[in-house]
């Protein structure tokens, strides 16, 4: 099979980003086109065509999280999202508490967010992790005082995929009557994630990890319990004043679209590629000794392999990888050269940090490309152990 | 003739190119953050388009931030007063008027410019840290902005100017050196690109903070994976904007023919803005005792689309503050409709425009007459 031609790598990269479906394309396109009216223009055709397919897709997004259409608010991505919903809730509430709890292993805009919130006066409490990069409920419990306003916790790391326990992390902050804001960009569509079930009141989406198109997000805003935030984007009022700006159509059906793909092909899904990935890892470590999987063994997204090779590192890896795309953690922060804060978190040296590598299936890769890579990594990690280490320090 | 879209300002027609490569561009996959090749892709993808946006305004590609509308570009560009107070213009977009509760207005003239003596009394009495924004061209009226001029009083008093080029880009040549500004707005949907784009142009030394912060994309100035589909949408719109900027004259010539015909039917007609420069495709008029509202209805039932306004208050009929602050009382500003033509409007539809626009003011002025002489 290794015969088979390729004219361009296989793509294991999809916790970065994910292909666009080609049926959501296909739904795109004429709003990129023909239907390009202004959402906004109240006053004709073109602008109630738009206006129409944007309420469809917002109902598409409640649909897929359990939400109200009337509780969900369009964005520009997840790292919009986030920050909306961190800063604006912190700000609004401001006057009479100041503190809030996130995670260490956060997504870097929220850590950017809450960073930026201390520079304002607010305390902030950064919650460890454990080795499979999951919370410690008491640890949470305590962490929140009478002065809580917000915590924040995604719902599956990016990097290493753990699942956090959403359901008892909402049960506690519904009880000590603090909002409870998840990043999900990594859960959704992989996972079932339902914000009244969990008692989650602010939650960030984003379309580009599950097939959907770059340039737009959402966010979930509770109105039972009703929570309240200072906009980011200040203007012409859309979005009912939560968020300022010409909404996109196309984007907008785009996100729709891809979300009503995910929740009726989720199931399915996440079976093959919890069977493809376990292949790759039992491949991997029936051949090769001195592998570590990062991150926890069954709280783990389906589709997410995340691996410290002993003897190796990360760079020279995928230098000898060029027909695998794959990384080497957060695309975000891909071009730094820093080790990646999560696997810290987790406690992994800087030597096994640094020679940590991120594969990330997805709904295109077929049978064939995962038996392809799993011997190509075999190849590589050999030839790296094997000299390759030399030749990368030579470089 | 079934249709006439005279919206432009609210948003363009998408060029048949943006679409195709909009389309190619969400087909090939990547973040262009990711070192791989696929990453890579869509980092030139991302780059090519920058340096067109940056030639459409005479600017370095490394001076554009893309953002994900004008909107947020606007947000950013004021969000970095600090300790001082924001000096716009009383005909500003909400996006700008808006960010600031205590923002200081400076007042226009009946023309819709903005009155330089003005601006140089509130500049007397602004702190240090304030920052001026004008736009280059309002978008109800057209009227175009001495915003060289306020570059240059603001740089005696060592403030940071910030231009909202929203309407005008793609519709009069924007030069950035030109200009002497430290912050432009831009967004893709009005010049024929994808809506969900926008840019903000920094100077190249400015010391700025961001508003969206996490990842390192774009300099650090704003943080977000890269709408890569809808940059590359808005980098063509860019280049085909550029190529096709002495279209501009036609556009003019209908718009003129448009008021020609307006004046002829109703010879102190009021077409705002009309004797100062304006942008070539705006028209703002005003039908005499016929609601605004009324005629952009009538005029929509015959498939002829044009707009009360700004198309940005979500579908709140209220008074327009650029008119208002033209000095405008409310039964003239609620008479007055926008009109405003692109790169694909016809003759045929400026004729068929004037043709409904004339009937129904006939038909209403016919109508009052009879009630007249009924009573």
């Amino acid at each position: 099979m290794a015969e088979t031609k390729r004219t361009k790598p296989i793509y294991l990269d999809n916790h970065a980003t994910t292909p666009v479906d080609p049926r959501v394309i296909e739904l795109m396109v004429p709003y990129f086109g023909e239907k390009f009216g202004n959402p906004h223009s109240s006053s004709h055709y073109y602008g109630w065509e738009t206006a129409e397919a944007i309420e469809i897709a917002r109902e598409q997004v409640a649909e897929m999280i359990g939400a109200n259409a009337d509780e969900i608010f369009f964005t520009s991505g997840a790292t919009e999202a986030n920050n909306t919903a961190i800063k604006g809730v912190a700000r609004f509430y401001a006057e009479h508490r100041n503190h809030i709890v996130t995670c260490v292993t956060e997504h870097m805009c929220v850590l950017d967010s809450a960073f930026q919130l201390e520079k304002e006066g607010f305390n902030v409490t950064y919650l460890h992790v454990d080795a499979d990069g999951l919370l410690d409920l008491d640890e949470l419990r305590d962490a929140i005082t009478d002065q809580t306003i917000l915590v924040s916790i995604m719902t599956v790391q990016n990097e290493i995929g753990t699942i956090q326990p959403m359901f008892e992390i909402g049960a506690i902050c519904r009880e000590r009557k603090v909002f409870l804001h998840t990043d999900a960009a990594q859960a959704i569509g992989k996972i079932p994630v339902d914000v009244k079930e969990m008692k989650i009141d602010l939650l960030s989406l984003t379309a580009h990890k599950i097939y959907g198109p770059m340039g737009i997000g959402a966010i979930y805003v509770g109105k039972k319990p009703r929570v309240r935030l200072v906009p980011m984007f200040n203007g012409g009022g859309q979005e009912k004043g939560l968020r300022s700006g010409t909404l996109p159509p196309a984007l907008c059906v785009g996100l729709g679209h891809a979300l009503k793909i995910a929740r009726e092909e989720m199931k399915g899904e996440a079976i093959r590629l919890k069977s493809q990935r376990d292949r790759i890892w039992q491949s991997l470590v029936r051949e090769l000794s001195g592998l570590h999987l990062n991150g926890s063994f069954d709280q783990r997204v389906p589709g997410n392999l995340n691996i410290s090779v002993d003897g190796s590192d990360a760079e020279s890896l995928i230098a000898v990888l060029p027909d695998l795309a794959i990384s080497s953690g957060s695309a975000c922060t891909s071009a730094s050269e820093e080790s990646s804060h999560v696997l810290k978190a987790i406690g992994l040296c800087n030597e096994l940090a640094e020679a940590s590598i991120r594969i990330g299936l997805g709904r295109f890769n077929t049978d064939e490309e995962v038996g392809f890579a799993t011997g190509r990594l075999i190849e590589a990690i050999t030839e790296v152990r094997n000299g390759g280490r030399s030749i990368a320090a030579a470089g | 003739m079934v249709h006439a879209y005279l919206d432009y300002n609210a948003t363009a027609p998408i060029w048949p190119q943006v679409t195709a490569a909009t389309a190619d561009a969400m087909n090939a996959c990547g973040n262009p953050s990711s070192v791989h090749a696929s990453g890579r892709n869509a980092r030139r993808l991302v780059e090519d388009a920058r340096e067109k946006v940056a030639e459409l305004v005479n600017t370095k590609p490394s001076q554009i931030i893309f953002t994900s509308s004008g909107t947020e570009a606007n947000n950013m560009a004021l969000s970095q007063v600090q300790d001082g107070l924001a000096i716009v213009s009383a005909i500003e977009h909400l996006s700008v008027l808006k960010v600031h509760e205590a923002s200081k207005l400076v007042q226009v003239n009946p023309n819709g410019v903005i009155e330089l003596d003005h601006l140089q009394s509130l500049l007397k009495e602004c702190p240090q840290g304030s920052i001026i924004s004008i736009m280059l061209a309002n978008n109800e009226t057209g009227v175009i902005q001495p915003v060289k001029e306020v570059s240059a009083m603001a740089r005696d008093w060592g403030l940071l100017v910030h231009c909202d080029a929203i309407q005008a880009t793609g519709k009069i040549d924007v030069d950035w050196g030109d200009l002497g500004i430290d912050m432009m707005s831009l967004s893709a949907h009005k010049l024929g690109g994808p809506q969900g784009i926008g840019a903000l142009v920094l100077d190249e030394g400015l010391e700025f903070r961001p508003l969206l912060r996490g990842g390192g994309q774009e300099l650090s100035r704003r943080a977000g994976t890269e709408n890569v589909a809808g940059i590359v949408g808005f980098g063509v719109a860019a280049e085909l904007a550029y190529r096709n900027r002495s279209q501009m004259d036609q556009t003019g010539r209908l718009r003129e023919k448009l008021e020609k015909n307006l004046r002829s039917v109703v010879s102190d007609i009021n077409i705002y803005g009309s004797s100062v420069e304006r942008l070539p495709n705006t028209s703002c008029v005003s039908m005499p005792d016929v609601e605004a509202e009324r005629q952009v209805m009538v005029l929509d039932l015959k498939g002829v689309m044009v707009s009360a306004g700004s198309a940005c208050s979500s579908g709140k009929v209220t008074t327009s503050h650029v008119l208002a602050a033209m000095g405008c009382d409310h039964a003239q500003a609620s008479t007055s409709i926008r009109v405003s033509l692109g790169w694909q409007s016809s003759e045929e539809e400026v004729d068929f425009f004037l043709t409904e626009w004339c009937e129904l003011f006939f038909r209403t002025r016919n109508v009052d007459k009879l009630k007249a002489t009924a009573a």
